[in-house]
């Protein structure tokens, strides 16, 4: 099973948000996308969006800073 | 759930009129549309009468600011700090939902009307030509219809 990283940093609204979705609907079943951003509000809304998709959220990780991370499984 | 009951419940899927030509209007309606698609909705977006003016080809980021533009002095404002917010450009959000399935259809009376050909459309963002009937049957299987 693959695991996809996609990077946010310094990326606006939407993008974070859409940037996700693109790379959760390549991923094929079980494979693990890591999102890493700094946009406060996709902290949030991202996992609001797997939850819609009916996805697994694995994390939602504070990191230095105002970075998150976001760990799902496809 | 079949597609014909997903279509009568109104399930997840989001329809917006692109009426406004402006920088900004464009902008909502092309944001609140990918974040649909990335929420997991269906979205459809049915370009008209001064919206339809930014799908002919070198149009899309053309238009003016709804308010305040002050001769273009305003437009050329907000542009420089959407680029230091690094917003993304209307092309790059054009471009996301489209590969995310999002869905546009041109208003065919505003081509007659304002004289457009389909040659002078972006073509390759466009998957459908239609009137009002098109557009209500997006809208009635729609749970969000926006008029922007």
């Amino acid at each position: 099973m693959a695991e996809i990283k996609v990077d946010c940093r310094g990326q606006n609204c939407p993008v974070p948000l859409v940037e996700t979705r693109k790379a959760l609907k390549k991923a094929a079943p079980g494979d693990v996308v890591e999102v890493t951003g700094d946009h406060p509000a996709s902290k949030k809304e991202i996992p609001m969006a797997v939850k819609a998709l009916g996805l697994e959220l694995l994390e939602v990780e504070d990191e230095e800073g105002s970075e998150w991370r976001i760990r799902i499984r496809r | 759930m079949a597609d014909q009951d997903k279509e009568m419940t109104g399930a997840d899927k989001v329809t917006i009129i692109v009426h406004s030509g402006d920088l900004d209007k464009i902008y909502s309606a092309i944001i609140i549309a990918n974040g649909s698609l990335a929420m997991g909705m269906e979205a459809t977006l049915f370009f008209t009468f001064w919206g339809l003016q930014r799908l002919k080809k070198g149009g899309l980021d053309k238009g003016p600011l709804s308010k305040m533009n002050m001769l273009g002095l305003g437009r050329w404002m907000v542009k420089k700090r959407m680029g230091a917010a690094k917003v993304a450009s209307l092309e790059t959000l054009l471009a996301d939902f489209k590969e995310l399935d999002g869905k546009i259809i041109a208003c065919e009376m505003t081509m007659e009307v304002m004289g457009i050909r389909k040659e002078d459309l972006r073509q390759d963002l466009i998957d459908e030509y239609g009137a009002v009937g098109t557009y209500v049957q997006e809208a009635r299987g729609s749970a969000i219809n926006l008029f922007i």
